[in-house]
């Protein structure tokens, strides 16, 4: 019996919320008594992977077959599955990314074991039971969930683990290989095309954000945004109208429709604070409201507000960084 | 080609969440239950394909009679018949293995879904059905035109797109801005009435997942305001207090 991690990774770097899914799997395999595995997808290196010993992974499968750069469900699946095999692994964990959900329910098919996506916390053990907390309703409530039967997935949601950094441990990286053929790579990718980002931090892997909506008058005036993006090593987000009049990339919006967030912090310049924009960021951290409204329904969501004009607050927030920094 | 469009019954989207005594079930008091918003880009796209090339739009829904409301919205913004399997939708695993036997039983081409459900945020039911067919899942999907027997996709990944081409059959998740979705004109909801809504008992193994309680987030503390003259002490709350920069 064992647990193993599914570990992402772009341009040879472990991605944040895989090193979230490695301490969460090494601290369930710590709790059950067992070791902590990780099998590694996506452009990786021996050095990076070797320093997952620092969240508690032992061992690291990985193969560096280079059609496996980019996503292919048919592959990634198969590869997981063989490596869930040979380490006899009961508890399979993996990021509740759009790779992550979606490898987890085709294994969790193949593998026949119960799944939960979404999960917020460590599992409880509950008279027997193996219960795990998931965000649902949109961020709305949490549930209780028992996973049942002999094997279980787990797919973590972004930022709600702190990683652990247990200074000077390596992990050992073995070449690992799932014999996989050309049927394999069916619905492998025609072409990638990667958006350009913000001082290049992915929004979905960001734990600040800075996001403006409608209230930013126009795209002419994101600078502001941006600054104070940059100062805080923050993605950039917006509401949907923005999006819908194409003043930022449609993959730039959060809510309902767009992609959820749960960074520790979100700034919200301008937005109205609709259900469905909230729907999008409620499970972050600290929210900020800056809006010149003081009805505005954000308010009402806010750790911290400042009522007033985004054009004279942003550029006084971006020089207070400035100078903490 | 023949279309299965899955939709599933949730609570609208401005709805306040609120639980029964034990918190184990939705408080349904003054909810109101509509399509699941992403099923409607599936039921949308679905159709414009139907009018392009031809061919038939069944909506498939797991649940108990309360649904069919829903179901005959849907025949009413265009699809041609609808299968209700009767049952009540207990984890993601059940309802795919519903979803898999119609297909199975009806030959579909092309089964669309929404990305996820937004009462249990599960994105699950589209990977699995995938797998228990053994047939590709896309999804989440921002595009999809088909020629002939493949069709084109765009993928959502984190950070930006993939650009894939699969063969019939396949299952794709459908999400914004895939399309804009269609509400019924008054023909539509005449002709939803006599449209075929065939009922179905559940096949299969029972869930394998079970809910034991629902929770509310913790309550706000409330805004601590901060006056915009002195904006930048926001920034020492942040880090000082917050401590979150
Ligand atoms: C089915 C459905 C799905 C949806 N999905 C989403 C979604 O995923 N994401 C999303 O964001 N929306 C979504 N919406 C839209 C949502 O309901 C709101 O319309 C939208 O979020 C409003 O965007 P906004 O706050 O930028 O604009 P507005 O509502 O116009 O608000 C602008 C705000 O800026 C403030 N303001 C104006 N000028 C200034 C200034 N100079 N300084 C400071 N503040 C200023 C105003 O007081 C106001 O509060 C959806 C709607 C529907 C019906
Ligand atoms: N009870 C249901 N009946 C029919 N289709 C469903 C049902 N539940 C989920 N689906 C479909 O599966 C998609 C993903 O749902 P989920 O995995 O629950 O987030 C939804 O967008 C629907 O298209």
């Amino acid at each position: 019996m064992s647990v193993l991690i599914v570990v992402e990774c772009d341009n040879g770097e472990v991605k944040k919320s895989s090193l979230e899914v490695a301490s969460y799997g090494s601290q369930v395999a710590q709790m059950l008594g067992t070791t902590a595995t990780a099998v590694a997808v996506g452009e990786a290196t021996e050095t990076n992977l070797a320093t997952l010993g620092e969240q508690g992974i032992s061992k690291v499968l990985y193969d560096n077959d280079s059609r496996l750069k980019d996503f292919v469900n048919g592959a990634y699946t198969k590869l997981i599955a063989a490596a869930a095999q040979q380490e006899s692994a009961q508890i399979i964990v993996l990021a509740n990314s759009n790779i992550g959900a979606a490898v987890g329910s085709r294994l969790s098919v193949r593998l026949q074991a119960s799944l939960a996506t979404n999960v917020v916390e460590l599992p409880k053990m509950d008279g027997g039971q193996f219960v795990v907390k998931r965000g649902a309703y949109s961020g709305k409530a949490f549930s209780d969930v028992i996973l049942s039967g002999e094997r279980k997935i787990i797919a973590v949601k972004k930022n709600s683990m702190e990683p652990l950094h247990n200074a000077g441990q390596t992990a050992t990286v073995e070449q690992f290989s799932a014999q996989l053929t050309d049927t394999d790579f069916a619905d492998a990718p025609k072409q990638v095309i990667m958006q350009e980002q913000a001082g290049g931090i992915l929004l979905p892997e960001a734990d600040k954000v800075v996001s403006g909506g409608r209230g930013m008058k126009g795209p002419e005036n994101w600078n502001l945004i941006e600054d104070l993006a940059k100062a805080l090593g923050a993605a950039t987000a917006c509401s949907k109208p923005v999006s819908d009049v194409d003043w930022r990339p449609h993959h730039e919006h959060v809510g309902q429709t767009g992609i959820t967030v749960s960074p520790n912090l979100y700034i919200a310049c301008g937005i109205s604070g609709a259900i469905q924009h909230l729907a999008g960021v409620n499970s972050s951290k600290v929210i900020v409201v800056i809006n010149k409204d003081p009805e505005a329904p954000f308010f009402k969501a806010a750790d911290y507000g400042i009522v007033g004009d985004v054009f004279d607050v942003l550029p006084k927030l971006t020089q207070a960084v400035k100078e903490l920094n | 080609m023949k279309f299965l469009v899955c939709i599933s019954n949730v609570p609208d989207t401005t709805t306040k969440i609120a639980f029964t005594p034990d918190n184990k079930e939705l408080n349904k008091a003054g909810v109101q239950f509509v399509i699941n918003p992403w099923d409607e880009y599936a039921l949308t796209r679905a159709i414009e394909l139907k009018e392009k090339l031809g061919g038939n739009v069944t909506v498939l829904n797991v649940g108990e009679a309360d649904t069919e409301p829903n179901i005959r919205k849907a025949l009413a913004i265009g699809a041609d018949d609808a299968i209700r399997v009767n049952a009540k939708p207990t984890d993601a695993f059940f309802v795919a293995q519903q979803i898999a036997a119609a297909v199975k039983e009806g030959g579909y081409d092309i089964i669309l879904m929404g990305k996820e459900s937004i009462d249990y945020n599960g994105f699950q039911v589209h990977g699995m059905v995938g797998e228990l067919l053994g047939i590709p899942t896309v999804a989440p999907a921002i595009k999809l035109d088909v020629e002939g027997n493949t069709a084109t996709l765009e993928r959502e990944i984190e950070g930006g797109k993939e650009i894939v081409e699969v063969a019939t059959p396949f299952v794709v998740s459908c999400q914004e801005p895939m399309c804009e979705p269609r509400i019924p004109n008054m023909r539509g909801i005449m002709t939803a009435r006599t449209k075929p809504l065939k009922v179905v008992e559940p096949t299969g193994e029972a869930a394998r997942t079970q809910v034991t309680e629902f929770a509310l987030p913790p309550k706000k503390q409330g805004v601590k305001l901060i006056p915009a003259e002195s904006a930048g002490d926001l920034i020492k709350l942040l880090r000082n207090e917050a401590k979150v920069i």
